[in-house]
């Protein structure tokens, strides 16, 4: 096999770390928004369950997590290293997308849900009209940041075996004897993916920009 | 018009050991503008958020056209589409522009449809002269046509009494007078308003009722002529001498001449 087979071989991982990605960070935002906003409206009980969440969570190395969830989730249903994996790293992201809403919610202010409820608005109605088109803006940023983490962390799921890049990588390396090609081949495509996102979710977050005199 | 309209009854409010105020009677007609005044801290910002159940009361009762709004089974949410509310701090809704700011609750909460409920946001816009400014955010306007707008957002919702929480207190003096035109023009409409306020030259000019709230409770209340000019009470007396030295200047110029 020559060299442009080699790094078409790693290139077709791509598909992979893509997917889990595109599985691991919207679940974990769905999580994540419903537990920071259970956190921040919701009663003392959920909202010390939510905290304890969050901090066993983010107090654990991702990879151990991984691996602690992939025998949790494969163990009750019978899924694929690539569906539990995602689903797994998913769990683990919501913790700090959770965190991301969370100070978002807060940052706006508690004035505009008083206003909200004053024209006779309900409390859910408040949240969806007034409170959430607010914070998604301020959230971008910092989940701008939280993306690029979830895109390089898809490649601790190579642990269980999932052959996308950084697994394709070390067969490469292992086979050849050239891990520098093998793993700067990696890196680039890494690098790429997460440039780009960063850099569509910086036009996003221009794009929803709210207009104001200077 | 004489119909009370609105009815509190020996009204209680306390976080935890320390009375914000208690047993507050207020009666108020349909039409009327009551001006609520008093040094800070002595509840009457509080007694506004009672009033459209945002705080809730400990004791005593609230009534809205003769209907009770602080029973345990009414609807909060229902009795708010009511009572207009405007803050200090104007408090719009800083993702939408003007016209959004005041369409919403028509549409989201009144569930009007939205060809009516554009041309009803227009109407109130235009009633508060700034048409001209319905697609501008929040962000975009001066802190007056701030005030406006959240005026304008109150009265789309048809009210049956306006609340205002000191909205001049936190504009710059050159702005304030717009502001105390729009209201001034409610007040000659017959809006039916209770207004928290340290404009002197306002309550004098338009307040039917004059109440002044010191330590949790009513220690005088009557027309202005009479609490400007005979006030029975020595702490009334101070009070009024003292505001009118810090804010009244200008209002001695115009308010009496």
């Amino acid at each position: 096999m020559d060299v442009a087979s080699f790094l078409k071989y790693i290139a077709s991982g791509t598909a992979y770390t893509i997917a889990v990605t595109l599985i691991a960070l919207p679940s974990g935002l769905v999580i994540g928004t419903l537990f920071a906003l259970a956190n921040v409206y919701g009663g003392k009980v959920i909202q010390r369950l939510t905290a304890l969440y969050s901090t066993i969570m983010r107090g654990l190395p991702p990879i151990v997590l991984l691996f602690i969830l992939y025998f949790i989730v494969s163990g009750s249903i019978n899924l694929s290293p690539f569906w539990a994996g995602s689903i797994s790293l998913g769990i683990v992201t919501s913790a700090y997308q959770m965190e991301i809403i969370r100070g978002a919610i807060l940052s706006v202010s508690g004035g505009q849900m008083m206003a909200a409820r004053a024209i006779g608005m309900n409390k859910i109605q408040a949240i969806r009209y007034i409170i959430l088109p607010q914070t998604v803006r301020l959230a971008i940023p910092p989940w701008s940041n939280e993306a690029a983490i979830v895109i390089k962390d898809s490649s601790l799921v190579y642990a269980l075996g999932v052959p996308e890049i950084l697994r394709r990588a070390q067969l490469i390396s292992a086979s050849t004897q050239e891990p520098f090609l093998a793993f700067t081949a990696a890196a680039l495509i890494y690098f790429i993916l997460v440039f780009v996102t960063n850099r569509s979710l910086d036009a996003l977050e221009r794009r929803l920009r709210i207009p104001a005199n200077p | 018009m004489s119909k009370p309209i609105l009815t509190i009854k020996n009204l209680t409010k306390k976080y935890g050991e320390n009375v914000v105020f208690h047993d507050i009677n207020l009666s108020v007609n349909e039409g009327d503008t009551i001006v609520i005044i008093g040094p800070s801290g002595t509840g009457k910002s509080t007694l506004l958020r009672c009033i459209n159940l945002l705080t809730r009361s400990d004791a005593g009762e609230i009534w809205l056209d003769d209907k009770e709004i602080t029973c345990k089974e009414c609807d909060e949410d229902k009795v708010r589409q009511h009572i207009g509310m405007v803050f200090q701090n104007f408090l719009l809704f800083n993702h939408l522009t003007a016209l959004e700011n005041v369409r919403l609750g028509l549409t989201r909460v009144k569930h009007m449809n939205p060809a009516d409920a554009q041309l009803k946001a227009m109407q109130e816009l235009e009633r508060v002269g700034l048409l001209d400014r319905a697609g501008h955010y929040p962000g975009q306007l001066s802190g007056g046509q701030q005030q406006r707008v959240a005026i304008a957002r109150a009265l789309a919702m048809d009210p049956r009494v306006m609340l205002f929480d000191e909205p001049t207190s936190a504009l710059d003096p050159e702005l304030i007078g717009e502001v105390l035109e729009v209201m001034r023009k409610l007040a000659l409409e017959g809006m039916t308003m209770l207004v928290v306020t340290h404009e002197m030259g306002f309550a004098r000019e338009v307040a039917d009722r004059i109440v002044f709230l010191e330590k949790g409770s009513v220690v005088e209340e009557g027309s202005p002529n009479d609490l400007f000019y005979h006030p029975k009470n020595e702490r009334t007396r101070e009070f009024l001498w003292k505001i009118t030295e810090l804010y009244g200047k200008k209002d001695t110029e115009q308010g009496n001449g």
